[in-house]
């Protein structure tokens, strides 16, 4: 019985998934676990493991092509198994466009990405008949099963239930969580998935020729997280400038102790604020509609740049920890993000983030703040400024830092008090130790 | 600790409270001059004497009436129901005065009342002298149901309903008479009302099984166990109140559930367990509930049909494999 291999679901966020790269040819014989495909999603790149014994028959989603959660990408079967009508279900119920023999103008990529399982229409207005049933069907789990698999990180659709009519059931769950490599990030290095293209003319006269590359799935994960942030919250800006002397002097200090600590300014940062977070209980909140959540301990999302977009590894309970502690952990979370490595559970959930744009010669910014959390801070660059001081102009490493908030959980006079601790703080760390 | 009979325990039980407490009575047909229709009030008319211990005509709505008034008097009745067939006869005393005294009377007369009897299937009395009907009295507030599995339980509870200022149902099982069991001969044993027992520990599975059920459901335990499944044994002793908690730990435990039971299955106590576990533990079930009722049709006479009405050993275990997923 050949089986339908459909795209899985592989991060909380992930609504379709980028076929990375396949591992396995079209003829290739494949068991059960063995990695099929890389699937980049949203966030991360993923293996896509064989839930069937078999041939891989039938590729239907090529490299670089993109489908929707549930949708056919390929058939595993018998060498000499007919999967004709499995194809002609999926060529239904696809919504990619069948080469069509009149040359069409210039189709590009991003044509695949349309998830709709809308019947195409025939040349002559009907409609082509409807897939009798999606391949993402409903998924039978018992509650245990579903509560266990949502507990542990597991995806559903990454399973094969061994209940009756194939429900789900807790030895599944416990099959899979004793199987760390279904879940576990490809190890291989990030394969882009399109080759750049050429430079299209532009249909206007002497418009600048444009061209046209699909939106990777981290793209526009942020393109979405992103507008349901500055659109819905309401955020306002506080702007304060600190002197860093004494942070900038601290941190030399501990470097001398041990080359291998390399705290940063930033390190020093994110430990200030979690300590302030703690002391300024509704600026560690966030607005959940009908309730404020105000948490405990200050998990700190740190912003780090990646090709094609940016992701926030989250430092937990960050006010707990020490600054060798923090610097270690965002040293080795930022390496994993480059290489996207990171596991959903650690860019997901904090419970304010920072973003330091100072490396890049950044004076002041405001960041988009990253829904649920409360606020985010915007630090920009230490630099060396006159001052005044006792009436007279010195020379101080000034640093301007802007916490965006969000008005429904935060006021004006409260994020205020916050920045006025972070600064106090920062200028003089001892508070660290007293 | 001696090993006797449930009849024997049940005797004691009624002796003691006798002794205990001169408000104490029993009545019924033939539990005095006959020592009772199935010898439970043995030798009681000759101990404490015909004031104590009375026969009552074919009556049965006439002296679970006369029970009523006497314990709104001050007085303790035990009324014994030759088997509660036919306290049928009875009911309107049953729900309509004794359960919903307390509640009219706005607090002014408690009905401290046993009712007694047989009850469940018995061996070959067709279709009206064969039924479990503890649904009916478990429906009703008011009410307590009891019954016991054991020589142990069933003197320890009998003492405690004969001591309860409430009505109380206690539903002996007319096969289990003979049954035996250690009994504590302490007279200060009791065993409170609304407290389960888990009759066997186990990991995989737990089923919830009261009266005739409990020993058909450790013997299937037994047999499971040697094919490396553990099941865990919760007899509620006592219907109503329900002591649900004990059930739904142990279903958090092993995340499936066999309810047995004699009785119909339709608006039966299994029903109101399974709502009830549905309700507090969905979240920890792995399969769903699995009723293994009495079949649903009147009692046959034929003995070959009879043993297929009642649940046994093997349909345990078939449920049991159901919802572990096995074969």
């Amino acid at each position: 019985m050949a089986s339908k291999v459909i795209m899985p679901k592989l991060s909380p966020t992930m609504e379709e998934g980028q076929i990375a790269r396949w591992l396995k040819k079209e003829g290739d014989k494949v068991s059960m676990g063995e990695p099929l495909a890389e699937i980049d999603t949203d966030k991360a790149t993923m293996e896509m493991q064989a839930l069937a014994n078999g041939v891989l028959r039938k590729i239907l989603i090529n490299d670089g092509e993109s489908a929707p959660l549930g949708q056919l990408i390929a058939v595993i079967g018998e060498p000499d198994e007919d999967i004709a009508t499995l194809l002609s279900e999926a060529s239904a119920a696809s919504s990619t466009p069948a080469p069509s023999p009149t040359p069409a103008p210039a189709p590009t990529s991003t044509e695949v990405e349309a998830p709709s399982a809308a019947p195409v229409p025939e040349a002559n207005g009907h409609a082509a008949p409807v897939a009798t049933a999606p391949a993402s069907g409903r998924m039978v789990v018992s509650p245990l099963a579903a509560r266990m698999a949502a507990e542990a990180g597991i995806d559903l659709r990454s399973l094969q239930g061994s209940g009756p009519g194939g429900r789900i059931i807790k030895r599944d769950i416990e099959a899979a969580m004793s199987q760390p490599a279904s879940t576990t990030v490809s190890t291989g290095t990030f394969p882009r998935a399109v080759e750049p293209l050429r430079f299209q003319p532009a249909a206007v006269a002497a418009a600048s020729p444009y061209r046209d590359e699909p939106a990777s799935e981290i793209r526009r994960t942020i393109a979405r997280r992103l507008v349901t942030s500055i659109g819905p919250v309401p955020h306002f800006f506080l702007t304060s400038e600190i002197e860093m002397d004494r942070a900038a002097e601290m941190r030399r200090g501990i470097n001398a102790l041990d080359p291998d600590l390399k705290i940063s300014v930033n390190d020093i940062v994110i430990k200030v604020v979690a300590t302030a977070l703690v002391q300024h209980p509704a600026v560690n909140a966030s607005f959940q509609d009908k309730f404020i959540r105000y948490y405990e301990h200050a998990d700190i999302g740190v912003a780090v740049a990646i090709e094609d977009g940016l992701i926030t590894p989250v430092i937990r309970g960050a006010d707990q920890k020490s600054l060798s502690q923090i610097a270690g952990e965002v040293r080795e979370m930022a390496e994993r993000a480059r290489s996207r490595k990171l596991k959903p559970e650690e860019y997901t959930g904090a419970t304010f983030s920072i973003s330091n744009l100072g490396m890049f010669g950044i004076d002041e910014f405001t960041a988009v703040i990253n829904p649920p959390e409360g606020g985010i801070l915007a630090v920009g660059a230490m630099a060396a400024k006159p001052v005044v001081r006792d009436s007279e102009i010195v020379i101080r490493q000034m640093m301007r830092v802007t916490m965006s908030c969000d008005h429904r959980v935060i006021d004006g006079a409260t994020g205020a008090k916050f920045l006025q601790t972070v600064k106090k703080i920062l200028e003089n760390p001892l508070y660290l130790v007293v | 600790m001696p090993i006797i009979t449930i009849r024997e325990a049940l005797n004691q039980a009624i002796r003691e409270e006798l002794a205990r407490d001169e408000r104490v009575f029993l009545m019924g047909e033939e539990v005095a001059e006959y020592d009772g229709a199935y010898k439970v009030t043995k030798g009681l008319l000759k101990e404490f004497g015909p004031k104590r211990v009375i026969d009552s005509p074919i009556t049965e709505l006439g002296f679970a009436g006369l029970g009523v008034g006497a314990a709104m008097v001050g007085l303790r009745p035990i009324i014994e129901f030759m088997t509660f067939n036919f306290s049928i006869l009875a009911t309107d005393q049953i729900i309509n005065s004794a359960a919903k005294m307390l509640y009219m009377s706005g607090g002014q007369f408690n009905i401290p009342i046993v009712f007694r009897g047989p009850s469940g299937s018995a061996f070959q009395v067709s279709s009206q002298h064969s039924q479990a009907i503890e649904s009916w009295y478990a429906h009703f507030p008011g009410l307590k149901v009891v019954m016991p599995s054991t020589a142990a339980d069933a003197k320890g509870l009998l003492k405690s309903a004969i001591r309860d200022d409430d009505p109380v149902i206690f539903m002996e099982q007319e096969r289990m008479y003979g049954n035996k069991g250690e009994v504590p001969d302490d007279p200060d044993f009791t065993i409170p009302l609304g407290v389960a027992d888990v009759k066997r520990e186990g990991t995989d599975v737990t089923i919830v099984a009261r009266s005739l059920m409990v020993p058909v459901a450790l013997k299937a335990a037994d047999k499971l166990q040697e094919q490396g499944v553990s099941c865990e044994v919760i007899d509620p002793r006592t219907i109503r109140p329900l002591d649900i908690d004990t059930i739904i730990d142990s279903v958090k435990k092993t995340n499936r559930v066999v309810l047995a039971e004699e009785s119909h299955p339709i608006c039966g106590i299994n029903a109101e367990i399974s709502t009830q576990i549905m309700e507090r533990a969905f979240d920890h079930l792995d399969a769903p509930v699995k009723r293994v009722s009495g079949i649903d049709v009147p009692m046959p006479y034929a003995k070959n049909l009879e043993n297929l009405v009642v649940p046994d050993v093997d349909r345990l275990i078939a449920a049991v494999k159901e919802v572990a997923y096995l074969d």
